[in-house]
């Protein structure tokens, strides 16, 4: 049995070991909101934190997470009361269509949390793993800067 | 006043946390997962399909056309397209096998375990042998053969495009089943009313026994304009068989390979000008590749055509077009819809006549640019709302495009610089709305209920697809009432519960559909002040007032339909007459580097400058304009889906490119707000306009920066070094 940590919760695993993160996650674990965008690694849809790292959860395999602590869109804010990245997000119109923002949110996260710093390119150095459609990166990329500096 | 401001996205919060339900988040009990068997080759007769004996079949649902209740047809324009090929196939990836399976894997497994023995046919790849034409157009003004013999030089030039992927994110995905006798249909679409138009046909059920729900919708772009409701017809056979929910969640490669894209095109120019730049006549032929099947190519290439001639004024027009049959995946709507490619042409022609001329593209384009009174090559006079010379002169002052080619320029001479550096033009117009006397044949409808306690709700089966429409129908709302945006919600489309507003398409969201919100807002305005005294002024005198007004019902619709502007008229027959209510207008300076050794290019500015009338919310017009300058520049510089045997064999996201963070530059936007006296508040289109003209902008920037001049895109560091300086 594969046990982890899924933001901030014990959970255990009794499924197949090669069964990819995402899917456990997603069905097992009833976290919706990762999401998958091509399930081969390009687009960081999928993004989570594993032990504070961003990774692609459509190609782990849950047992890599095995003794190891995850987190997910869920573990930001809630509707009522988002994050300082959520809210910079909101105000600065980081999320258009929707299904890239938690993966984007998951690694601009990683980012800040980890000491990046806060300017123009390392952000978009650091996001340069997820795609995004709809937005064209400015406003996403000032969400993140507007959070950072909001947190100071 | 909440027009103008930048009210937060209503849609945020929940896709901000992850609690947001797109189709494959929801959880329905009991639900099968569907998988489709595609034909292998581009044409060909089924000879026979047969099933390893050795899978458990017992355990799986299958269907092929023979399962289909009603027609075996995919309703649009043309009934040609069928949803399960019957005996023939007339493209790659065209779907001949269903099968529903409890588990997901399994399902997979049992597509691999069908086989489909083919008698090939002949298959047409190049859009210029084919022989079947799905349509064509013809626009003429004036005498063009007097205007070229008025000429004192004649410039020619053939242009081709490329076709596009839609690359959502999110992939199409449906679910339906059946609920006490209704079919429910529900996922990721644009447009909830095509979707039930065809699944009346292929379930032979009037719309009380249909029921279409958008779920949370991931990007749509026009990619899912017309697929869904292919998807919709497949998912829903296998429910209806299974006697259970199914649903059917295309993967990326699927998406891509088989779902559908922009239209390749050609377009040849001939252009009669006076020596000093003015000009005389334009002949201009068009061809466009629909694919294998009719789908929305005739408006496609509509909307194209009567884009072909650009943004200026000239005497002398011919303009011939026409979407052809092959055997490849059906091209279908894409944001633009047939426009970029044209305008792509007739923009990067000016380049040509410079070179010819000896005068440079901008001096040409300011004589020539349409102006308030201008007249276009349809006869439309443009009587108001005019911004395309204020959106030109904005993008050349803020953009430095004058003394950036001086620079540049200098810095090109140089062979000791790393790089060549280019500043390029474009300027566009885009048709808001649908064209001709489209939008009197959709006659679409929305209203606004109030519910006795006192809510306040948006009826309208527009679709919230990432571009805002639900913050701006609020905000339009309130502002028709006097209320706070607040004070509004916007109702889930569903046909059961909104009446059909059209499509989600055509930068038509907010001006026609925004502009019959504002209306019937405004009738329940004059409700409230002739049965209530006025309109209410807190929320405790809505609840008093809603209780007034519904008189003991549950709640009270106020719904109008659109009604055409007596001023536009429009002759399908003849291509005459006012081709759209208004235009919305854009310029874009690109200005990029290029690695002399490697020829990767750089975009490091892009200002842009749009006359949208009015922005209802500015942020959320800014990352359209944003967000649709990049899918420009994505099929300018990176993106080229390659075709081998009738099937794009880039269909991953590996080699198939689009634009991060790092590829796109920052971005100078300009509104320009010239009112449309029919628009909510003076609103135009939007959603279209920004992916027009990044293309030809490259291109000519491309040219300023190594004097190679490119007719086709995207401009990847080969073909750049390919080219001939």
């Amino acid at each position: 049995m594969i046990k982890l940590t899924v933001n901030g919760k014990k959970k255990s695993f009794k499924g197949a070991p090669f069964t990819r993160l995402i899917d456990a996650l997603r069905e097992d674990f009833a976290l919706t909101g990762t999401k998958e965008g091509c399930g081969e690694g390009e687009c960081g849809a999928c993004t989570v934190l594993l032990d504070g790292k961003p990774v692609n959860s459509c190609l782990i395999p849950v047992i890599q997470a095995d003794g190891h602590r995850l987190e997910t869109v869920e573990s930001m804010g809630t509707p009522e009361k988002l994050s300082k990245l959520q809210s910079g997000f909101l105000a600065c119109g980081g999320a258009q269509c929707g299904i890239c923002t938690p993966g984007m949110l998951m690694t601009a996260h990683a980012h800040l949390k980890g000491g990046g710093k806060r300017d123009d390119k390392s952000v978009r150095t650091a996001l340069a793993g997820n795609l995004c459609r709809c937005t064209g990166y400015q406003d996403i990329v000032k969400s993140v800067i507007k959070a950072a500096k909001g947190a100071k | 006043m909440s027009v103008g401001k930048n009210e937060p996205r209503r849609d945020g919060p929940a896709k901000l946390t992850g609690r947001a339900l797109y189709l494959d988040d929801v959880n329905i009990p009991g639900c099968w997962h569907g998988v489709t068997v595609r034909s292998t080759v581009p044409h060909g007769k089924i000879k026979s399909i047969s099933y390893d004996p050795s899978f458990p079949w017992d355990e799986c649902v299958i269907v092929t056309a023979k399962d289909i209740p009603g027609k075996n047809l995919v309703a649009l324009i043309e009934a040609d397209q069928p949803l399960l090929a019957d005996g023939i196939v007339r493209h790659r990836e065209e779907a001949i096998v269903l099968i529903a399976h409890a588990d997901r894997a399994t399902a997979y497994e049992a597509a691999k375990r069908v086989k489909i023995e083919y008698e090939p046919l002949p298959p047409v790849f190049d859009m210029e042998k084919a022989d079947k034409v799905f349509k064509s157009f013809l626009i003429q003004r004036g005498d063009l053969d007097a205007g070229f013999a008025d000429a004192d030089i004649v410039v020619e030039g053939e242009y081709r495009t490329p076709s596009q992927e839609q690359a959502y994110i999110e992939n199409n995905a449906i679910a339906a089943y059946e609920e006490d006798g209704v079919l429910i249909v529900t996922g990721s679409l644009q447009c909830p009313y095509y979707v039930l138009k065809a699944m009346k046909q292929i379930f032979n059920r009037d719309e009380s026994r249909i029921r279409i729900i958008q779920t949370v919708t991931g990007g749509g772009f026009g990619g899912k304009e017309e697929y869904p409701s292919m998807l919709a017809g497949h998912a829903a056979l296998l429910a209806l068989k299974a006697g259970r929910p199914v649903k059917i969640v295309y993967d990326r490669h699927e998406d891509m390979a088989a779902t559908t894209k922009r239209h390749p095109e050609i377009v040849r120019h001939r252009t009669g000008l006076t020596k000093d730049g003015r000009l005389l006549a334009q002949d201009i032929e068009v061809i466009m590749d629909g694919g294998a099947y009719a789908t929305l190519s005739a408006v496609v290439l509509s909307r194209g055509t009567l884009h072909a001639a650009g943004v200026y004024e000239c005497p002398n027009v011919r303009v011939r077009s026409k979407v052809v049959m092959t055997h490849t995946p059906p091209n279908g709507a894409f944001r633009g819809f047939g426009a970029p490619q044209t305008l792509f042409a007739v923009e990067l022609h000016w380049e040509r006549i410079a070179d010819a001329l000896h005068i440079d593209s901008l001096t040409l384009r300011r004589k020539n640019i349409f102006k308030l009174g201008s007249t276009t090559a349809t006869g439309q006079h443009l009587l108001e709302s005019v911004g395309a010379q204020e959106c030109l002169e904005k993008t050349v002052k803020s953009s430095q495009y004058v003394s950036k080619r001086k620079e540049y320029d200098r810095w090109n001479k140089n062979p000791k610089n790393p790089t060549w550096k280019g500043i390029g033009l474009s300027v566009c117009h885009h048709g808001a709305g649908f064209t001709g006397s489209g939008e009197v044949y959709l006659a679409s409808r929305a209203g606004i209920a109030l519910t006795s306690k006192g809510e306040l709700v948006v009826l309208a089966a527009s679709t919230e697809i990432g571009q805002g429409t639900n913050t701006m129908f609020a905000q339009v709302a309130a502002d028709a009432l006097g209320a706070p945006a607040s004070w509004f919600t916007v109702e889930t489309p569903d046909t059961h519960k909104v009446p059909d507003s059209g499509p989600t398409v055509a930068s038509r969201t907010c001006m026609v559909v925004g502009g019959l919100v504002s209306r019937a807002t405004k009738e329940l305005k004059r409700a409230f002040e002739a049965e209530y005294g006025r309109v209410p002024k807190t929320p405790a005198d809505l609840k008093k007032a809603a209780f007034v007004l519904c008189k003991g019902a549950p709640a009270r619709r106020f719904e109008v339909q659109y009604e055409k502007p007596p001023e536009v008229t429009w002759d399908d027959a003849t291509y005459r007459g006012d081709a759209y209510g208004v235009y919305s207008y854009a310029a874009i300076a690109v200005d990029l580097e290029i690695d002399r050794l490697t020829y990767e290019v750089r975009v490091n500015k892009v200002t842009t400058a749009q006359d949208i009338g009015k922005a209802i919310n500015p942020l959320l017009a800014e990352g359209q304009i944003i967000g649709g300058s990049t899918q420009g520049l994505g099929w300018a510089l990176l993106e080229e889906p390659i075709f081998k045997d009738g099937v794009m064999i880039n269909s991953t996201f590996t080699n198939y490119v689009i634009p991060t963070s790092l590829d796109t530059p920052p971005f100078e936007v300009i509104l320009v707000e010239k009112p449309y006296s029919r628009g909510p508040f003076g609103a135009k289109g939007v959603g279209e306009l920004p992916m027009d003209i990044p293309g030809p902008a490259v291109a000519a920037a491309v040219k300023h920066a190594t004097g190679r001049l490119i007719p086709t895109l995207p401009h990847t560091p080969e073909r750049i070094a390919k080219a001939q300086p």
